[in-house]
């Protein structure tokens, strides 16, 4: 019995770390938000460089081929710099191919995913409401392929993603359809969200052609563990990202002085950090076990990844907003950091489910 | 990353099971003579004291033999290993630690055979959370102490045999150095001059009592521990386990019983677990207490590997404090009326054991420290925030 990290996934962090401590300070973090493209191109190909592209790729197609308990080590420290790249989107979509893809598929597309040529993301739903197979909408029509027409909305880092790994059904049947940004009939709308460290957009696909071997059947089962992933990346940045909230927060509570001491000192607000300290420990132990579930005990992972989702969806969206309003009028100033994690946990609250979503599937999977 | 048992616990482990078998039917087929039989049983097995050393008569049990014993009868609902709680719980340990080879002697038999109960005596009537501040007092005259003042809150006094108490021997209206000057006595609940007055909590039961020392006199040899330094004593913690998981187990069984509850309840007609709200609390509760057994688990493999707690351990006992009251009430919530009426009452549901447990949880919350010094604990402890 171990719940803890390797000596191996300790230098990973150290190296996660160091990387993000000399790199992406945020006053870089502030440059690659407010810039076009969102993110830095050199500093993604340093990503490559790392092996981190090609963390959970294996290594026949270019990859490093370790698991997702490494891979939580780095996301957590990108959540904890709010690191602005598509390197979830590009991660999942490589975990979809790997998962489902046909060799000939892995074979195109993997290699130069791992090596940061290629970015890639998922275009899964078609309308609000829960990340499960009735909210795929966009209807294929059969053709030697398929002929899709249709708009995907909210499509995490569209305007740098060059495939669009896009889900849609025909009849009853659901499928993904790998769609190269330059195919015919495709165009592209990027769009920031409140949190600039995450980038949106909008993929219009008019009469486009997906050929049959660019086509992957999907069943449910397949699509929740794609969801799950999804959650278990998201959780594991939120883990960071409420740590540092944490840091800035308590901080602050140590130095400002108020009534004559520092106001860490008074209950009311030494209590509100002490609840934080308490959460994210333990949405951080619920999202670790989910993690470890992905490669170890598969069968495990949709509770443990809708525990964690659940709590830290919640969790983080009241640490968002305590970080700011424990710092007063300074904390609502543009200058200031703590607001960034705000919009963090605005942003991270809905993706791949909230925690309504999340809490009503361990009720039913609990057989309620 | 690894939840695994090793070869020689999974060993331990169906020992463990192997014996429950053999020595405990299920809850509902427990009958007369069952409870000695058993304390017996455990006590030959060496699992009562199952963490104190082998040379005291404890079981020398290392941490992950010890969860795993903890798991094992808390799956199975396993009444405790001794009569004697607060004894194998505090004064046991506090004495192996502190003690004299004389006391050791004088008392562990008798704890781990759970001859008589013990009871702590911190609280006073003015002194609560901040125990360091406490007034009884003890003046050494020759070869004894004289005590003089009061204890309350005082769990189990009113059937407890000997008490281990924090009296003050210096430092008497000092409070920069109200830490030092604590003594920590071992006393007769005989002796002249004790007088025990029973308090009734709001449950109805009287589990705790306000105690009275009218120069009641304790030889020396029955100080635990340095005069001065009964500080130390409090916070004296043997290495056992402390990850919470026999108490994790309880709450999932706990929990699995509500989630009954609420398919079996009903409201306007229909099963209340068709209600999206209650649907939503208590898989809330599911997260929270698997948020405490994977905490626990975290906690758990820095201790094997040698690395010191802090208060981490905060963090689960106000999980725990929260659940407890949420769950009581929340179970009162859905019952409606029902679930209002008292155990010896018709109509009442599971004999009352919801009305009771809306009751009962200061017991739990409040006992070890309130969620407030909890809090205070994290705060100062693990942020670094100043003292209040």
């Amino acid at each position: 019995m171990n719940f803890g990290f390797t000596e191996e996934q300790t230098l990973l962090r150290e190296q996660a770390r160091r990387f993000l401590d000399d790199e992406a300070s945020m006053s870089v973090v502030r440059e690659l938000m407010h810039s076009d493209q969102g993110f830095s191109t050199a500093q993604w190909q340093q990503l490559a460089n790392l092996g981190w592209l090609g963390l959970i790729i294996d290594p026949d197609h270019g990859g490093v081929g370790l698991n997702w308990v490494d891979l939580i080590v780095v996301l957590e420290e990108m959540g904890r710099s709010l690191y602005p790249s598509p390197f979830i989107s590009t991660t999942l979509a490589a975990s979809v191919l790997g998962d489902l893809g046909s060799d000939e598929q892995k074979k195109d597309w993997l290699p130069r995913m791992a090596t940061g040529q290629q970015i890639a993301t998922l275009a899964l739903f078609d309308r609000h409401g829960d990340p499960i197979a009735d909210n795929i909408t966009l209807a294929a029509e059969e053709a030697d392929g398929l002929i899709l027409n249709g708009t995907k909305q909210f499509v995490a880092d569209a305007g740098s993603a060059d495939l669009f790994i896009t889900a849609c059904r025909s009849g009853d049947s659901l499928k993904l359809a790998l769609i190269p940004r330059t195919a015919e009939g495709v165009s592209v709308t990027a769009t920031a969200t409140m949190d600039r460290t995450k980038r949106t957009g909008l993929l219009e696909l008019s009469n486009v052609h997906v050929a049959a071997d660019d086509v992957i059947n999907l069943n449910n089962d397949d699509l929740s563990r794609i969801v799950d992933k999804g959650v278990v990346a998201i959780t594991a940045e939120m883990v960071g990202a409420g740590e540092q909230v944490l840091e800035i927060t308590t901080g602050y509570a140590r130095e400002r002085i108020q009534f004559g001491h520092p106001i860490g000192k008074y209950q009311g607000v030494k209590h509100a950090l002490a609840d934080i300290y308490v959460d994210v420990e333990s949405f951080k132990s619920l999202v670790y076990y989910a993690a470890w579930t992905i490669d170890h005990s598969p069968e495990e992972l949709s509770r443990s990844a809708s525990l964690a989702k659940a709590y830290a969806s919640d969790a983080f969206a009241e640490i968002g907003i305590n970080g700011v309003q424990l710092h007063g009028a300074i904390g609502f100033t543009e200058e200031y950091d703590i607001q960034l994690y705000l919009k963090r946990s605005k942003w991270a609250r809905p993706i791949f489910g909230d925690s309504d979503h999340h809490y009503e599937r361990v009720a039913r999977m609990a057989g309620l | 990353m690894d939840f695994e048992y090793t070869e020689e616990e999974e060993t331990f482990r169906k020992e463990v099971q192997g014996f429950l078998d053999e020595n405990l039917p299920p809850s509902d087929q427990r009958g007369k003579g069952f409870m000695s039989n058993w304390l017996t049983k455990v006590r030959e097995k060496r699992w009562v004291g199952f963490s104190w050393p082998p040379e005291v008569g404890g079981g020398g049990g290392n941490l992950m033999q010890q969860v795993i014993l903890k798991e094992e009868m808390s799956k199975r609902r396993a009444p405790p290993l001794g009569t004697c709680m607060m004894g194998l719980a505090w004064v046991g340990p506090a004495i192996i630690q502190y003690g004299t080879e004389e006391q050791k002697q004088r008392f562990i038999p008798d704890i781990l055979d759970s001859k008589y109960h013990w009871c702590t005596g911190y609280s006073e009537p003015n002194v609560g959370s901040d125990l360091a501040a406490l007034q009884c007092k003890a003046v050494r005259d020759g070869d004894h102490y004289v005590i003089n003042g009061t204890k309350i809150w005082t769990t189990l006094a009113p059937i407890a045999s000997w008490i281990s108490m924090l009296v003050r021997t210096d430092n008497f209206g000092d409070a920069d150095a109200k830490h030092e000057g604590i003594t920590a006595l071992l006393v007769k609940l005989e002796d002249p001059g004790i007088e025990i007055r029973p308090i009734e909590n709001m449950a109805g039961d009287k589990v705790f009592a306000q105690i009275f020392f009218d120069n009641v006199k304790v030889p020396v040899e029955n100080r635990l521990g340095d005069e001065g330094k009964g500080w130390a004593v409090t916070i004296s913690s043997l290495a056992s386990e402390r990850s919470s998981i026999g108490e994790v187990t309880s709450m999932y069984s706990k929990l699995e019983t509500l989630k009954s509850l609420i398919k079996t309840t009903e409201y306007n007609g229909k099963p209340a677990s068709e209600n999206p709200e209650v649907r939503r609390t208590v898989a809330r509760f599911e997260a929270k207490i698997e948020a405490m057994r994977l905490n626990g688990l975290r906690y758990l493999t820095r201790q094997i590997k040698g690395e010191p707690l802090s208060s981490e351990t905060s963090v689960n006992k106000l999980h725990r404090a929260s659940l407890e009251v949420e769950m009581s009430d929340f179970a009162l919530e859905v019952l409606g009326p029902a679930g209002l009426q008292l155990r010896e009452q018709g109509g009442s549901v599971d004999n009352g054991k919801w009305a009771n447990d809306a009751l009962d949880w200061p017991s739990v919350v409040i006992g070890g420290g309130t969620p407030n010094i909890q809090k205070n604990i994290v705060g100062e402890r693990i942020l670094g925030l100043p003292k209040d």
